[in-house]
């Protein structure tokens, strides 16, 4: 079916929320009241390793206005985390401090101000002990320990090895090796993270700015040991995810403790330093990449080891170093490649998943590699990279299945579109352009934790005249507009309007079961759960129009809420009339979608990490001008082609391009968390954590192929993540292109660029 | 600075008057109270964001007399007498202004967290500039920090209106 065919997908609806943002009635978790309500407040460590030796609160608890103040010994000492082989994190720190802002009380009072004197008041003897920042110092022996059931730092250990990687080498023309640096970054949402708790009867609601609802039910019904029944989460307006509100905070777990104790809600926000301060954001990565070629430069072998700093917690940064492996493989198609890659705790907040999970830092490296190694084989890049493609229908050497892969026409597109052949080599100072690829999961093909739930689930209620057809769903939009194109979704299969369509969603008792926004997994997963509700709908109407019209139902068909005969169009009976009739003949008319994806993967260890359903791919490029005086960049044009699948809303999808270009370019050349010597953030602000501002950039151009791919509903795939992979990378080729240095470690700045110009002039006199 | 002026003061509490979106309001708030916490937490305004509390990110901005401020780094005491513009203020009867729309049209929201002060600030650019370049737009909206869009379609939409207004 063509794209031509379809009544209300493929077309750039105006978001359905768009309205109430724009009006500024959109409730985010800040935003609420309740009757009664107290604020809370968390007190923090100051020192990044400390035992604590003793916790006085009885002047915080004297303080008028105070309610309660709660340390480890008011809340269950039970340990949680994301994946249960890695559950190292309390509610509040219980023998000593790990970082710069770990938890250690919580008080909860009348107003918000009186919160902040409160815990002036909090007396805590602290000893200071000997702390580690540096994944590597860490490693060494003798080194502080983070963690004391992890021995040695030792976070989580990864040791892959597909094919024979040293044979390849060694039959390999050249072997390159380079030691690259990723850096921490931070998602920085415009919204803070907050929580609001409240009990009745034994039964606990939280509203919270989380991507994923399911499974902060799941985390708090475990923690407090209560049926999941008993616990209500819902994820009102979120100002932004990106990664960073994915796990539990200690938001949550104390709101929901001191509301207990008060049986008031309380409310509880992060201010934007308590933000850096949890953090969860990227990982520094030490990369040792090494790749072997053959003289046209097909790649034969590819070695990665890697080091990561993981802070002191794990939360769902397990993940994160599988991953940061397995979706290396995705682009080209290679027969040797080991990993291996050691976790390793440190006295700094914890990292986790951020936008583009495990893929960008070693995507920067094996696209800066690649040019280097085009460079040395005297092959324009693009070359060296179609030479190489993943083709469709293909299995990784990791055993990951690709079906729908246009990597090759996005390459050609972004060639084309940017007018590679008029930039590239065109000798002009400082003036660079430069290409990278990537590829990323639509959705995780495991969950989190051990379960055989289905991932997504829908339903959708059509009321009682056929006017209004609410979807419910677990889904969250967190800003990329999955209600928007999942009520989309719901009306193409009905034969419905878009416009008559409202979603409930994101509720883990007025909405549906749904895994959340995680993974680039909702318009594949939670499409596919609408997509057959939608469809049972329909089948409803279609009988009922049948009976109606005294026609077989086969030969009948809906779109546009419209009813007709396939053979003769003009004979029509409105969706709503049939509805109406079908509620009052055979009650309410509902459909119920829901979605388990196919068994995926390999059978080695981690095997399930990196499995998806389908693979988007990408090509970006970046083509900027770098002042040889200071070396500072000024982007001049950046490029985004995607093979997303099939596109339900083309605005969104360019949306997600752009805005995953702007995370890559602000990572890429500005953007780190920087610490002091004694693990403090420098820069736990936006005015120094240096997100671009409109004035930094110039427009984007986001465009897409034509794929579709049979693992998701009308052939649809991710973009939301996949558009932040091959950033980091296409930047750093283009610095390559513009001075003829090579910076091995992000950001990019204006001091390491000039530090190479110097380097340059130093040893080359130009 | 706008000087305050005839401000009752007792026991560090003040008596204000504020005109927020057309409306006159009679306060009385602690001399430390910020403006964005009086509309946020005492009048509901709560179109208007809390970012980052330091001037930063612009999730705050509200119009002062027309010119837009951070309203976190703006005492509600030094607001006394003065009008204030929310994004509460824009839909006049039902009907959204342009600028509204045209951020609807353009795709310019997407978790919308930044979407009021972003809206406000525009809005001060082209009542002062109806017929901004890009260069003007991007400057006038680098107060305002978005995490979502990369400023594409917000640039276009606050171009907008004066396209609009060449075509008919």
């Amino acid at each position: 079916m063509k794209k031509l065919d379809y009544a209300v997908i493929g077309k750039s609806v105006p978001k359905i929320d768009a309205r109430l943002k724009a009006t500024g009635q959109a409730l985010y978790v800040a935003d609420l009241k309740f009757p009664n309500m107290l604020f809370g407040k968390v007190l923090r460590s100051p020192h990044a390793h400390a035992r604590i030796l003793r916790i006085d609160t009885s002047e915080a608890e004297r303080l008028p206005g105070v309610k309660a103040v709660i340390t480890h010994k008011d809340v269950p000492t039970k340990k949680y985390g994301i994946s249960p082989a890695r559950y190292d994190e309390n509610i509040f720190c219980i023998e000593k401090a790990r970082h710069v802002g770990d938890k250690v009380a919580a008080v909860v009072a009348i107003d918000e101000e009186t919160t902040y004197r409160a815990l002036k008041l909090i007396k805590v003897d602290y000893e200071v002990l000997p702390a580690v920042f540096d994944p590597i110092e860490a490693l060494a022996s003798g080194a502080p320990l983070v963690q004391e059931d992890y021995p040695g730092n030792i976070n989580v250990e990864v040791h892959q090895s597909f094919g024979n990687v040293e044979e390849a080498f060694q039959h390999a023309y050249y072997v390159r090796k380079d030691t690259f640096l990723g850096h921490r970054t931070y998602h920085s949402p415009l919204e803070p993270h907050g929580s609001i708790a409240m009990w009745e009867d034994g039964k606990v609601t939280l509203y919270t700015s989380t991507q994923k609802p399911h499974y902060i039910q799941y985390y708090m019904a475990q923690e407090f040991d209560l049926p999941m029944g008993n616990v209500r989460v819902v994820a009102p307006f979120v100002g932004g995810g990106f990664g960073g509100k994915t796990g539990p905070t200690d938001l949550d777990f104390s709101s929901i403790v001191l509301s207990r104790m008060t049986d008031r809600p309380v409310k509880m926000l992060y201010d934007r330093s308590e933000m850096f301060a949890y953090n969860r954001g990227r990982h520094r990565l030490t990369m040792e990449l090494s790749t072997g070629v053959d003289r046209d430069g097909n790649i034969l072998g590819v070695h990665a080891n890697f080091i990561m700093d993981g802070g002191a917690y794990t939360g769902n940064g397990i993940a994160t170093a599988y991953y940061s492996g397995a979706l290396l493989t995705l682009t080209y198609e290679f027969e040797n490649y080991r990993y291996d890659m050691v976790r390793v705790y440190t006295n700094l907040p914890g990292c986790a998943s951020m936008r583009g999970h495990g893929a960008c830092h070693p995507r920067f490296a094996l696209e800066s590699q690649l040019d280097r190694i085009a460079q040395h084989l005297d092959m324009d890049p693009i070359e060296i990279r179609l030479k190489n493609l993943r083709k469709p229908n293909t299995v990784t050497v990791n055993d990951l299945r690709v079906n729908s892969c246009e990597l090759k026409a996005c390459i050609e597109k972004a060639k084309e579109v940017s007018g590679w052949d008029k930039t590239r080599g065109v000798p002009s100072k400082g003036h660079g352009i430069g290409l990278a690829v990537g590829s990323y999961v639509s959705g995780a093909g495991y969950p989190i934790y051990r379960t055989n739930l289905p991932h997504s689930v829908a339903l959708i209620k059509v009321n009682e005249d056929g006017t209004l057809a609410i979807l419910y769903t677990g889904a969250v939009d967190i800003g990329q507009g999955s209600n928007t194109v999942l009520c989309q979704m719901a009306a193409e299969a009905m034969g419905y309007k878009y416009e008559n369509m409202k979603a409930v969603s994101a509720d883990t008792e007025r909405a549906t079961h749904d895994f959340g926004a995680y993974s680039s997994r909702q318009t594949l997963m939670s499409g596919s759960a609408v997509k057959e509700a939608g469809e049972m709908i329909k089948a409803q109407i279609l009988q009922m129009a049948g009976e109606m019209m005294n026609v077989d139902p086969m030969k009948l068909d809906c779109r546009d809420a419209i009813v007709f005969l396939k053979d003769d169009p003009c004979v029509q009976k409105g969706f709503g009339e049939v509805a109406r009739e079908h509620f009052v003949k055979k009650g309410l008319l509902l459909g119920r979608g829901s979605y388990s994806p196919p068994k995926l993967g390999g059978k080695y260890k981690g095997a399930t990490v990196g499995t998806s359903p389908a693979y988007s791919f990408a090509t970006q490029v970046i083509e900027l001008q770098i002042d040889m005086e200071t070396g500072a960049i000024t982007l001049k044009n950046a490029w985004d082609v995607h093979d997303s699948g099939m596109v339900i809303n083309p605005a969104l999808v360019e949306g997600q391009a752009h805005g995953g270009l702007y995370m890559g370019i602000g990572e890429a050349i500005w953007e780190e968390v920087r610490f002091d010597e004694n693990g403090r953030i420098l820069n736990p602000n936006l005015g120094e954590y240096r997100l671009p501002t409109a004035l930094d950039l110039p427009m984007f151009h986001a465009s897409t192929v034509e794929s579709s791919d049979p693992a998701g509903p009308w052939g649809v795939k991710e973009v939301g993540e996949g558009a932040t992979v091959p950033t980091e990378g296409a930047v750093a080729n283009a610095v390559f292109d513009a001075i003829g240095v090579q910076i091995d470690s992000l950001p990019l700045t204006p001091e390491k660029i000039w530090r190479a110009l110097m380097e340059k002039k130093h040893f080359h006199g130009t | 600075m706008v000087p305050i002026r005839n401000i009752k003061c007792e026991k560090s509490r003040y008596a204000i008057d504020l005109v927020i979106n057309g409306d006159p309001y009679s306060l009385v708030v602690k001399a430390n109270a910020l403006l964005l916490d009086v509309l946020r937490e005492q009048l509901n305004f709560t179109g208007t964001k809390k970012g980052c509390e330091l001037g930063d990110c612009g999730a705050c901005t509200v119009l002062l007399d027309g010119k837009p401020v951070n309203s976190c780094l703006v005492l509600a005491v030094e607001a006394d007498g003065q009008q204030v513009t929310t994004i509460e203020g824009l839909e006049k009867n039902g009907k959204l202004d342009p600028l509204q729309e045209a951020f609807i049209n353009n795709a310019a929201i997407q978790c919308g967290f930044c979407t009021s002060g972003m809206i406000l600030s525009a809005k001060a650019l082209l009542s002062s500039n109806p017929h901004p370049t890009e260069q003007d737009v991007r400057k006038a909206i680098s107060g305002n920090l978005c995490r979502c869009t990369g400023y594409v379609n917000i640039v276009k939409a606050v171009l907008s209106p004066a396209e609009q207004e060449k075509k008919s």
